[in-house]
């Protein structure tokens, strides 16, 4: 039994002079109890797919279920069951952070202390502020108070459109441990995130890019599908050297990536040696080149240079 | 029910806690009723006066006496040429200019034929029509007096009585057109903006994704404006019966029914108004223009709808002040029962079920 199923979802926007294509052709399930990853950069259709999932909008065409309830007909049982976190954290700026709680709490016909062992974990963290208003606290207490009021009513499935956008890393970090521990309660737990680096933390992820899903699997899977050799670059003058190796002949993708420049080269080609005679002559001094791990994110620009070759 | 209750406490938290917005909505009815009562009157009072008197006699001083007297006038300037008259005007200090003819007490009491000039400032047309018609009345009661003695063989003397505003009182007819307007945009123009304020800050996303039912969420966002409405018709009498001397004739639990009735059309506009538009700015601009001007124009206690041409009498029919206006000026001041106004009534009614109608069907349970 799968909690989420998604067949064929398409969605466009606007009208018939200029459509944005959403969401192209999407399926995939999600597994009762997993933690499930759509991992995608701005635009790539993550928020469309929650709202069509949470019964906010329909889709075009194509069907989707959500614990066996189908979106369209059966919306009222999927909106008695889910919890659902929009991208822009939806908390009343003048109530405490107790009313608000309470508030979401019982607009699911529950109380706080019906369910409070299930957000306790995450609540005792922002009890010592329960009596500040909402608009008072900082981005990662928001955020800690809008999962909260997602889950007092102990959602079967749980959406979570970009909760780590905006938050800073510790925050980040934490709200990731806390997914974990919901997850042994057995809640599924969809996420939606442009950070690559937390695709790590999921289950399964899946890659969304332009309205269509490059690749499902677990991380480690995707991270094993990158079948080149991987060279990371630094010089002393990054900008050049990034534009420098973009115009070499034998390179195949070269994405800037923290404080070296991540480079495939053609054909898998391991030649290092011509790699830095080629640089000299461009008069790039210190220059390090080593082979790298793969990460996530080199994946992704992978899949999406093949698919853009492809189309 | 519980759940009701909660959401309704809700709305009673976010309007008393925004301190601003709950202090405007308290004291404007006060200040509207002080403002129409004391300060945008369109009665006459003390408007000064000048006098050119070439005659200089017992009749015609007597005349200036009794003007001078008169709550209406005040002789603020003795003229002595024909000139002063338009310097006068010109500086805008007169109302009203009053010439006597040389010999006037003489030609009265030999030829039976007297006259005397009324100049007034035409360039605001209504005021001078009254300033002159104050001032020949108290000539012409002048003349009476003085003919008390002699029998005129034919005259027909009228006897004007104005019924249920002896006193010809400006408050009879602007306190039932604050209480229309100030309801109008309390309870029309707050309760949208409730609503789209959930759509704005975003709520209105988890409140959807919730078992939460549309009727139960409509509900919630429209009692505490009707309540606070409520709290101001009481401030509105109040302040009319104790500080304008407005009494109010008829049963006042109609007239709180009645309230109660218009404040609930007024909710359910706010409702439509809220369905259709996406940002509190917008809503409040949609209240102001659909609600407020027609409310001022065509809801009769401004201009009357008798004197507009027909297109705009039509029109005036679905202006729900239009229809408050008339029930609260029966009620309040003639002192009528509920067979008078139930015509009225029926068609608030009417309106409140029709926008209620449209905007439970209009309201979307998703996002687009």
């Amino acid at each position: 039994m799968n909690a989420v199923a998604v067949n064929n979802i398409v969605k466009t926007y606007g009208s018939k002079k200029e459509t944005v294509k959403a969401l192209s052709d999407i399926s995939f399930t999600v597994n009762k109890g997993e933690l499930f990853g759509i991992i995608g950069p701005d635009g790539a259709g993550k928020t469309s797919l929650f709202r069509i999932l949470t019964t906010l909008l329909l889709a075009d065409s194509g069907t989707a279920s959500v614990d066996e309830f189908d979106v369209l007909k059966e919306y009222k049982q999927i909106r008695n069951r889910v919890g659902y976190m929009p991208g822009k954290f939806s908390l009343y700026q003048d109530m405490t952070v107790e009313e608000n709680l309470e508030f979401f709490a019982s607009i699911f016909n529950t109380s706080i202390e019906a369910n409070y062992d299930l957000v306790k974990d995450i609540y005792v963290q922002i009890e010592p502020f329960k009596n500040r208003r909402a608009g008072k606290l900082s981005g990662g207490m928001k955020q800690k108070l809008a999962l909260c009021c997602a889950l007092i009513h102990k959602p079967s499935v749980l959406f979570l459109d970009e909760p780590t956008t905006g938050v800073d890393a510790v925050s980040r970090k934490e709200f990731w441990e806390m997914l974990k521990e919901l997850k042994k309660q057995g809640i599924t737990i969809l996420v939606s995130t442009p950070y690559m680096d937390e695709a790590a933390m999921c289950d399964r992820v899946a890659l969304m890019q332009a309205g269509k899903i490059m690749s499902i699997d677990t991380p480690g899977n995707i991270i094993s599908k990158f079948n080149k050799h991987l060279w990371a670059v630094r010089s002393e003058e990054m900008y050049r050297l990034l534009k420098d190796l973009k115009n070499y002949s034998n390179t195949e993708s070269c994405n800037s990536f923290g404080e070296y420049h991540h480079l495939v080269l053609k054909n898998d080609d391991r030649d290092k040696e011509a790699v830095l005679k080629y640089l000299q002559v461009q008069k790039h001094m210190n220059i390090e080149m080593k082979p790298e791990q793969p990460n996530i994110e080199d994946c992704f620009m992978q899949l999406m240079n093949n698919n853009y070759d492809r189309s | 029910m519980k759940q009701f209750f909660i959401f309704v406490k809700k709305e009673f938290r976010h309007i008393f806690r925004d301190r601003k917005s709950l202090l405007i909505i308290i004291l404007m009815p006060i200040v509207q009723i002080i403002l129409f009562g004391f300060a945008l009157t369109n009665e006459i009072k003390n408007s000064n006066i000048a006098v050119l008197d070439n005659a200089k006699d017992g009749s015609s001083r007597a005349i200036i006496q009794r003007l001078d007297a008169s709550r209406y006038f005040n002789v603020s300037q003795i003229l002595n040429t024909q000139a002063d008259i338009e310097t006068a005007f010109k500086s805008g200090k007169i109302r009203l200019a009053v010439v006597f003819q040389p010999g006037f007490r003489e030609s009265l009491l030999h030829t039976n034929h007297a006259q005397v000039q009324l100049i007034a400032d035409a360039s605001d047309p209504n005021t001078a029509t009254t300033v002159t018609n104050y001032a020949a009345n108290i000539i012409s009661d002048y003349q009476k007096e003085l003919n008390g003695q002699v029998q005129v063989p034919y005259a027909i003397k009228p006897e004007i009585r104005m019924l249920y505003n002896p006193q010809l009182k400006g408050a009879y007819n602007f306190v039932p057109g604050v209480m229309a307007m100030i309801l109008i945009l309390i309870a029309a123009m707050m309760t949208s903006v409730a609503i789209v304020r959930e759509k704005e800050i975003n709520t209105m996303e988890v409140l959807l994704v919730s078992p939460l039912k549309p009727l139960l969420f409509i509900l919630s966002k429209a009692i505490p404006y009707i309540f606070l409405s409520l709290v101001n018709v009481v401030t509105i009498l109040l302040v009319s019966v104790t500080l304008l001397e407005v009494p109010i004739n008829g049963s006042l639990l109609l007239l709180m029914g009645e309230s109660l009735l218009f404040i609930i059309t007024a909710v359910s506009l706010g409702l439509m108004i809220s369905t259709l538009t996406k940002t509190q700015q917008e809503a409040q601009m949609f209240s102001l223009m659909a609600l407020l001007l027609p409310t001022l124009l065509l809801g009769g206690f401004m201009f009357p709808i008798e004197s507009m041409p027909l297109p705009l009498r039509i029109i005036s029919n679905v202006v729900p002040s239009k229809w408050f206006f008339l029930i609260v000026k029966d009620v309040m001041i003639k002192g009528l029962g509920f067979s008078a106004v139930w015509k009225e009534s029926l068609i608030l009614a009417g309106m409140s079920l029709f926008l209620l109608a449209i905007s439970f069907k209009k309201f979307k349970t998703r996002l687009a």
